[in-house]
């Protein structure tokens, strides 16, 4: 193997494992909501209808169809397709921003009802209540981040797929950035039925 | 060298099904949540979030088809976690 040979499998492992500390620390996360779930899950039930399900629904619908056109990209890119593939990473970064818009929308509600962290509606309610809206934005926040960034990932391949640096031979950009908005996909999955469902 | 992923391609319509059978299961974790089954509904709700994940591990993120190091690094995550887990709730429940 010369120097210029890209080393596939390593390239791969090193995007897996930091998916794995991408893994702890959301499930840190959901390790608190789980405790205080039971500590406090009268209040955390009637916290959770508040939250509007059409929206958490559409935008699950909106995750997974982007991941499912992230998947055919790379399937596009293997096969030679490479328009196909430049449209279907598009696709897959416009429901992305429609995702970040549904939660502008939707952040924006709940903070005109005066439930944001520290307002003073939600000081004065019960302790789970705070909890319960601290944990969602927390969770919800920091789980927009990384689709900002799974936007930022996926325009770079789009970049690279124009200019042809990625190809049906070489497109571990291409791979580990679909690798990245499927994981952002997966823990949509967990947050859905935790905030959203809970009855 | 064990083979990759890197060489396998998936087709169009395999990643279409898989797509049906998550929307699927989004819907039916929708209706079952709006079903009053006590305590059970949680449980319910985080199983099906876990099938819908193993889909997207195995046939999105292609874990089906990676090398056996990939597969037993993954396990072996979930397995810390779900050690971590463990402790914890062994450690809130007896206080």
């Amino acid at each position: 193997m010369n120097s210029r040979t890209p080393d596939k499998a390593g390239v791969k492992l090193g995007m897996w494992l930091f998916l794995y500390t991408e893994i702890m620390l959301f499930g840190g996360l959901f390790i608190l909501y789980a405790v205080y779930y039971s500590k406090y899950t009268g209040v955390f039930i009637e916290a959770g209808k508040s939250l509007d399900i059409t929206i958490g629904a559409l935008n699950t619908v909106i995750l997974l169809v982007s991941s499912f056109t992230v998947a055919s990209a790379i399937t596009a890119v293997q096969k030679k397709a490479q328009r196909s593939a430049i449209t279907l990473v598009g696709i897959s970064m416009v429901f992305g921003v429609l995702f970040l818009v549904n939660k502008y929308f939707e952040w924006g509600h709940k903070f005109e009802a005066g439930i944001y962290p520290g307002s003073p509606d939600l000081s004065d309610a019960e302790a789970g209540k705070s909890l319960f809206f601290g944990l969602y934005y927390l969770i919800t926040g920091l789980h927009g981040i990384h689709i900002i960034i799974g936007l930022i990932l996926l325009s770079i391949s789009l970049y690279f797929i124009t200019t042809k640096r990625i190809h049906a031979t070489r497109f571990a950009v291409l791979e580990n950035s679909g690798l990245y908005w499927h994981l952002v996909d997966l823990i949509w999955v967990f947050i859905f039925p935790l905030f959203y469902l809970i009855l | 060298m064990e083979s990759s992923s890197h060489e396998h391609i998936i087709s169009y319509a395999k990643l279409f099904g898989v797509l049906c059978s998550l929307l699927s299961f989004t819907a039916i974790t929708i209706g079952v949540s709006r079903m009053d089954l006590g305590a059970l509904n949680i449980w319910v709700a985080i199983l099906i979030a876990a099938c819908k994940a193993s889909f997207i591990l195995l046939f999105f993120m292609h874990l089906h088809y990676e090398t056996r190091l990939l597969k037993i690094t993954f396990v072996g995550t979930i397995g810390c976690l779900a050690i971590l887990i463990g402790f914890v709730f062994w450690d809130i429940s007896f206080r």
